[in-house]
C-alpha cells in the first residue's frame, strides 16, 4: 500500500505540475494581450543640444544663430506595428496630442494599447484633413479651434489647424516695426476643403528594432523615447535661411519646411 | 343696454383683444427653422443643431453682447445691423474695436444656412467656425473665445440660459458657437416680393417683370435664384487697390484664384450699400456702370464678363431702369424689421 500510495502521489504531482505549467502558459497569453500603458515621449533637441526655451542659442544649416521662445506641434493618428506586420491603430478620438515645449506634461503622448511587442511606430505630424473639416462637437480638447491664446494652433481666417509652430529671435531676421528680429514658422495646410491647396500633413514612420522594441503589458509602463531635432526644419530637402525666410506661414515655403521636418524624429531608446 | 348686454359685449371685446394679442405674438414668436418652399435644401446640417427657442434666444443674446470684444465695446450686431440687413450700412470698410479699420466690407447675416463658404474669400466652410475669426481678429473684436467664456461664466444670467438651451449650466466653446449658429440660421430672408411671386401669392408689375427678364439674361448665371448667388468665387474685373486684396487665392494659394471673391447675394440691396468686397460703390448705378465700362482685364477675369471679344455687360437705359426696378422686389422689409431678430 505505501508503495502504491507513493506511486499515486507521484502521478498527482506530475499532473499538478502539468496543470500549473498550462495555467502559467495561459496566464502569459492573457497578460500579453491585456492592454497596457504606452507613452511616446517627444524630447525636443536642437542639433546636439537640449532645447532651452529663450536662453539657448543655436545655429541652423545656413550658419545663422537663433533662439526659440515657443515650440508646439500636433501628433495624431498613432499606429503601432507588430513583429508579424499587423498594425494596431489607436482609436482616432483618443489619438490627438499637442506637444508643447513649455509644458512638460504634454511631452508624452499617453496611450492604452494591447499588450505585445511592437517593432514600429507611425504617426501624423499635424491633423488629418478629415478632422480639419469635422463638426465642432468632434473638435474638443487640444483640437478646440477656439482655443485662442492658450493654444493658438488654428487659423480662423483660413479654417484649418496649424500643425507646427516655432517662434523665436534671430539677429539674421529683418527687424519688425517694433525693432524686434523675430522668426515665426507656422506650418499648416490640410489640402483645402473645396479647392485643392497645399497639403503639409506628414506621416512619420520609425523603426523601433534598432534602439529597442516596445514590450507592452498590463503590469508595467513602456515609454518610447524619441529625440526631436528641431534644427532639421531648416535643412534636409531644402535649406531654409532665416535671412530670406524669417516668417513662414501659409505659403509655398511652408512645404519645404514640412518636407524638412519629417526627418526631425529619431528613436533614441525604449524604456520597457 | 342692459347690464347683461354690457357684460356680453365686454366679454366679446375681451375675446377680440385676446385674439389680436395672440396674432401679434404669433408673428413675433419663435417658429423654428422653416424653409421657404422655393428654397433648396440647406447646406448647414440643421438636424445636428436644430434651432430651439432657448438656443436661438441664447444665440441672439450673445450676438448682441459687447462682451464678445476685448474691451466690451462692440458686439456682432455692431457691424451687422438688422436695419441694414445685418451689414455695416454706410461703411465701405468695417471698423471694429477702437475704430480700427478692416480691409473688407461686412457681409449680411442672411440665409447663411445655404452658404457653402463664409467671408469674401471663403476661408471658412462651416458656420459654427465662422464667429472665431472676427472674435480674434485684432481689428474687429480682438478677444479670445476662452476669455469670453470666462466672462459669461461669472455672469448672473448666462449659466441658466445655457442650461435652458443645452441641458447643463456648463459654458463651453461648442455650446457658445452652436448657439450663435442657431441665431444666425434663423436670419432668413425669404419674404420679399420676389418670394411672394415665386409662391404665386403676388404678381410682378410690368416693369418688374421686364426687369426680371433682363436679370435672367444678364445676371442670373452668377446670381443664381432663389438665393441670388451660386456660392462661387469670381473676378468681376474690379481694379486692384494700391495694396491689392487677392481674395480667394489667399486661401487656396492658386494663381488662378487671384482677385476672385465670393458672388454676393442680391437680396436686400436697398439696405446694404455700399457694394463689392471693399465697398467701393455707393450706389447700384455705380455698380452697373462698372459692369458696363469699368471692367479691368486680367488673367483671372471671369469668362462670362468677356464674351465675343468684348468685356462687360451693356444694358440700354430702359433695361437698366427695369433691372433696378426688379432688384427692388428682392428687398425684404419683414426681415429687417422682424422683432425676434432684434436686440431685446
Amino acid at each position: 500500500m505505501p508503495f502504491q500510495n507513493y506511486y499515486y502521489m507521484k502521478h498527482i504531482v506530475i499532473c499538478l505540475a502539468f496543470i500549473l505549467t498550462l495555467s502559467a502558459c495561459k496566464k502569459d497569453i492573457i497578460e500579453s494581450t491585456d492592454p497596457g500603458e504606452l507613452t511616446v515621449e517627444f524630447d525636443n533637441i536642437v542639433g546636439g543640444q537640449n532645447l532651452q526655451l529663450n536662453t539657448g542659442t543655436y545655429t541652423n544649416s545656413s550658419g545663422e544663430s537663433f533662439s526659440i521662445d515657443l515650440l508646439q506641434y500636433y501628433i495624431s493618428n498613432i499606429q503601432l506595428v507588430k513583429a508579424d506586420g499587423n498594425i494596431y491603430t489607436v482609436p482616432q478620438d483618443s489619438s490627438y496630442f499637442l506637444i508643447k515645449e513649455q509644458d512638460v506634461t504634454t511631452h508624452k503622448a499617453k496611450l492604452k494599447v494591447p499588450g505585445g511587442e511592437y517593432v514600429g511606430l507611425r504617426f501624423v505630424l499635424g491633423v488629418d484633413s478629415l478632422r480639419n473639416t469635422m463638426d465642432i462637437t468632434k473638435r474638443t480638447g487640444v483640437l478646440d479651434p477656439s482655443g485662442g491664446m492658450s493654444n493658438g494652433m488654428y487659423w480662423s481666417w483660413n479654417s484649418g489647424y496649424i500643425f507646427f509652430k516655432m517662434e523665436g529671435l534671430s539677429t539674421f531676421a529683418p527687424a519688425d516695426p517694433n525693432g524686434n528680429k523675430k522668426i515665426r514658422y507656422h506650418i499648416g495646410g490640410f489640402g483645402g476643403y473645396s479647392s485643392p491647396t497645399i497639403n503639409n500633413i506628414k506621416t512619420i514612420q520609425l523603426d523601433l528594432k534598432t534602439a529597442g522594441t516596445a514590450k507592452v503589458s498590463a503590469t508595467k509602463r513602456t515609454n518610447i523615447h524619441l529625440l526631436v531635432d528641431i534644427a532639421k526644419m531648416f535643412t534636409g530637402t531644402k535649406d531654409i535661411s532665416i535671412a530670406a525666410n524669417s516668417t513662414v506661414m501659409f505659403g509655398a515655403v511652408s512645404t519645404d519646411i514640412a518636407n524638412n521636418y519629417t526627418s526631425m524624429f529619431r528613436h533614441d531608446h525604449t524604456e520597457n | 343696454m342692459s347690464l347683461r348686454q354690457i357684460f356680453v359685449l365686454g366679454i366679446l371685446v375681451l375675446l377680440i383683444m385676446a385674439c389680436n394679442k395672440e396674432v401679434i405674438e404669433k408673428i413675433a414668436s419663435f417658429t423654428g427653422f422653416q424653409q421657404a418652399p422655393h428654397f433648396p435644401a440647406p447646406v448647414y446640417n440643421i438636424t445636428g443643431n436644430k434651432p430651439t427657442q432657448a438656443g436661438f434666444e441664447l444665440g441672439r443674446k450673445l450676438f448682441y453682447d459687447t462682451r464678445l470684444s476685448r474691451n466690451n465695446t462692440i458686439s456682432c450686431g455692431s457691424c451687422h445691423i438688422q436695419s441694414a440687413a445685418f451689414t455695416h450700412h454706410g461703411h465701405d470698410l468695417s471698423h471694429g474695436i477702437e475704430d480700427r479699420l478692416g480691409t473688407r466690407n461686412s457681409q449680411p447675416i442672411m440665409n447663411l444656412a445655404w452658404n457653402t463658404h463664409f467671408f469674401w474669400d471663403g476661408g471658412v466652410f462651416d458656420l459654427d467656425l465662422q464667429p472665431i475669426a472676427p472674435i480674434i481678429n485684432h481689428v474687429e473684436m480682438d478677444e479670445t473665445v476662452d476669455r469670453i467664456l470666462d466672462k459669461l461664466r461669472v455672469d448672473k444670467n448666462y449659466p441658466a440660459l445655457f442650461e435652458k438651451a443645452f441641458g447643463s449650466q456648463e459654458i463651453n466653446a461648442v455650446k457658445f458657437l452652436k448657439a450663435l449658429s442657431q441665431f444666425m440660421l434663423m436670419c432668413i430672408s425669404d419674404k420679399s416680393k420676389y418670394d411672394s411671386v415665386q409662391q404665386q401669392k403676388a404678381l410682378f408689375t410690368k416693369e418688374e417683370a421686364e426687369g426680371y427678364t433682363v436679370f435672367k439674361t444678364h445676371c442670373a448665371s452668377c446670381h443664381k435664384e432663389p438665393l441670388f448667388t451660386d456660392n462661387s468665387f469670381r473676378n468681376n474685373g474690379l481694379s486692384p487697390r494700391s495694396v491689392p486684396d487677392e481674395g480667394r487665392s489667399l486661401i487656396t494659394l492658386q494663381a488662378s484664384d487671384q482677385f476672385r471673391f465670393r458672388v454676393p447675394a442680391l437680396r436686400n440691396l436697398s439696405y446694404t450699400a455700399p457694394y463689392m468686397h471693399d465697398g467701393r460703390f455707393y450706389t447700384l448705378e455705380a455698380v452697373l456702370d462698372h459692369y458696363e465700362r469699368g471692367i479691368r482685364k486680367s488673367n483671372t477675369l471671369d469668362s462670362i464678363l468677356q464674351q465675343n471679344s468684348k468685356t462687360g455687360i451693356t444694358l440700354t437705359a430702359t433695361e437698366r431702369t427695369q433691372l433696378l426696378t426688379f432688384l427692388k422686389t428682392l428687398d425684404d422689409k419683414q426681415f429687417i424689421t422682424n422683432p425676434i431678430l432684434a436686440e431685446q
